[in-house]
């Protein structure tokens, strides 16, 4: 029965959904043994809380000033120290900016394995197998790591199902100092702009993309309004951002974001092989385009051949109809 | 003071990707590019060492195809280019391969910032960015969309960092390990002389000894298979109006509950 760590990424004292979701795999692999959250920050306590009522066991707690902010060095020295101690078989993290940065730093520091933005894992015959996209997702690759010593894992968002929380969930916290002082840490916040109403790509279950065709910033009107209807995010083609209507955060494909929503509106947008990178395994594509012959209606399983200007306005008021919005 | 980018070549990104017959990965005759990443990463490094006259380095670990990588840097305006590579290094982990940069840094000696794209397009890794500054001791800066100031003299670098957030503005101290995003540069095309330079160059290759490599590869690809493929074909909605084509579509996905 392995026992299993898995690191809570949080900002401003919220964990990221992908952590929650690493807790579930970290269950399914613990087969038994225990599921351990780590949880770093300052003023963490409501995330604790929340990790035991996801299913972690117990958690490892380590609440100080210095850690307010994710640093690499900070985090990485935690981290070590505590597998060092505890020697958990396997460490898992969600594959989120900082946890990408953290996982792999901990693997380096312990000379163990790191399985890197999986989609699917499990445990098998002394070993971790796992599933992870390479080649821009258009080719899947399977990458096994002996159990004999800490195995990290890094989790891709959305790839797996969140355990249902249970408040009445409750577990050991141990409270932990925390190994780098302030004056031993050479990285410093100095400032920090939040983007504006952004949600997060990765974690979005709905995103409306707008591509070449919406013309101009003004133009993403439309795609802001239906996203807004639905609840969703934003997203955008190279094209789009290139052109500058909308800064680089919202794009989507090879040299953006990787996203896997469940409903992904792509409007103007023709498809490009680099953009099917980011966003052909999302469960449904609804393509809206005046091109009949775009190649994204290749992937969509709706399309609607038509002017996003007319088409985007028309699908917000019939949602918002049907939604009682 | 001179400033190291790790480069990849990687099969162009409109290539036709897919798993043959032998199980291997196959792009057919699809050329091999500079990693899409890395155009930012050499751009940002000639860009620096044109505006602080330090020495740049391009570093390939990889078989022979990365010459192609190797030399379109320095056709870009990258200094010199080197190739790790050697027996037992083939099919490495993220692992191997930090431990195999960290020890080129070291041989190369004096150097103060190490550049890397945001990952490698082909095998969709990031790790071994932040395995090798854990390797050297060194900060490590991931996300960065601005080098907002470098002073090699006091050794200091200001960073502006994109997170699921927001952007963050850093200071560190140099030596420190960066891998910059998209948005940092618009990339350099290789010059005419470049061309010419990179063509006579020849690129020296270092074995794993020569970096001291100890560690081997403990995380192991055993297969490659295609993606299924999206089911089925488009389903065009149809109507007089856009409003009975809206009407339709949202019927359609209310009932997929995907809202």
């Amino acid at each position: 029965m392995p026992n299993v760590f898995v690191w809570v990424d949080q900002f401003g004292g919220r964990a990221l959904p992908v952590s929650w979701e690493a807790i579930g795999v970290a269950r399914n692999l613990a087969d038994g043994g225990t599921v351990t959250a780590l949880v770093f920050g300052s003023g963490v306590g409501n995330v604790v809380t929340l990790a035991l009522h996801y299913g972690a066991d117990r958690v490892i707690a380590c609440d100080d000033a210095t850690l307010a902010d994710f640093r690499l060095e900070p985090y990485a020295a935690l981290l070590s120290k505590l597998v060092a101690e505890h020697k958990p078989d396997i460490v898992i993290g969600g594959a989120s900016t900082r946890g990408r940065e953290l996982i792999a730093a901990a693997a380096a520091d312990a000379d163990s394995a790191l399985l890197a933005d999986v989609t699917d894992i499990k445990a098998e015959g002394g070993k971790l197998v796992a599933t992870r996209p390479v080649y821009s997702g258009k080719v899947i690759s399977t990458v096994e790591a002996a159990l004999s010593r800490t195995v990290f894992v890094t989790v891709r968002s959305r790839a797996f199902a969140a355990p249902e929380p249970n408040s009445a969930r409750t577990g050991e916290v141990l409270n932990v100092p925390p190994v780098l002082s302030e004056d031993q840490i050479t990285t410093k916040v100095v400032g920090f702009e939040e983007t504006k109403g952004a949600v997060n790509l990765t974690d979005a279950s709905i995103i409306v993309t707008g591509g070449r065709a919406v013309g101009s910033a003004e133009g993403f009107a439309p795609v802001r309004e239906l996203a807004d209807v639905l609840g969703g995010a934003v997203g955008a083609t190279r094209a789009a951002v290139d052109a500058g209507y909308i800064p680089y955060a919202h794009q989507v494909g090879q040299t953006g974001k990787v996203v896997s929503p469940n409903l992904y509106i792509a409007a103007g947008v023709s498809g490009s092989i680099q953009h099917q990178a980011g966003m052909r395994t999302s469960k449904i594509i609804v393509a809206i385009n005046k091109d009949p012959d775009a190649p994204i209606f290749k992937i969509a399983q709706y399309g609607i051949v038509g002017d996003l200007f007319k088409v985007l306005p028309a699908l917000s008021a019939a949602f918002r109809e049907k939604l009682g919005k | 003071m001179s400033i190291v980018t790790f480069i990849k070549s990687t099969p162009d990104t409109a290539a036709k990707v897919e798993v043959n017959a032998q199980g291997a990965v196959s792009w057919g005759t699809a050329q091999l590019v500079l990693n899409p990443w890395d155009e930012y990463s050499v751009t940002e490094a000639v860009l620096l060492k044109e505006a602080h006259k330090v020495k740049t380095t391009a570093i390939s670990i990889g078989g022979e195809a990365n010459n192609d990588a190797l030399k379109q840097a320095l056709a870009i305006g990258i200094d010199e280019a080197v190739r790790v590579w050697g027996d037992g290094m083939d099919g490495h982990d993220s692992l191997v391969y930090a431990a195999a940069a960290a020890g080129a840094v070291r041989k190369l000696g004096d150097v103060s910032l190490i550049l890397f794209g945001k990952e490698f397009a082909d095998v969709q890794t990031d790790a071994h960015v932040y395995q090798v500054a854990r390797k050297l001791g060194w900060t490590a800066l991931g996300a960065v969309s601005k080098i907002v100031a470098i002073d090699f003299a006091a050794k200091t670098i200001t960073v502006a960092r994109m997170t699921e957030e927001g952007k963050q503005t850093l200071t560190a101290k140099l030596p420190a390990v960066v891998a910059v995003l998209k948005d940092i540069n618009e990339p350099k095309s290789p010059s005419f002389i470049g061309i010419r330079k990179a063509s006579k160059a020849t690129i020296p290759v270092w074995s794993p000894a020569d970096v001291g490599l100890n560690v081997s590869t403990l995380a192991h690809v055993t297969a490659y298979a295609n993606p299924p493929a999206r089911g089925g074909a488009v389903q065009i909605i149809d109507g007089a109006t856009d409003a009975e084509r809206a009407a339709k579509l949202v019927e359609k996905l209310l009932a997929e509950k995907v809202i």
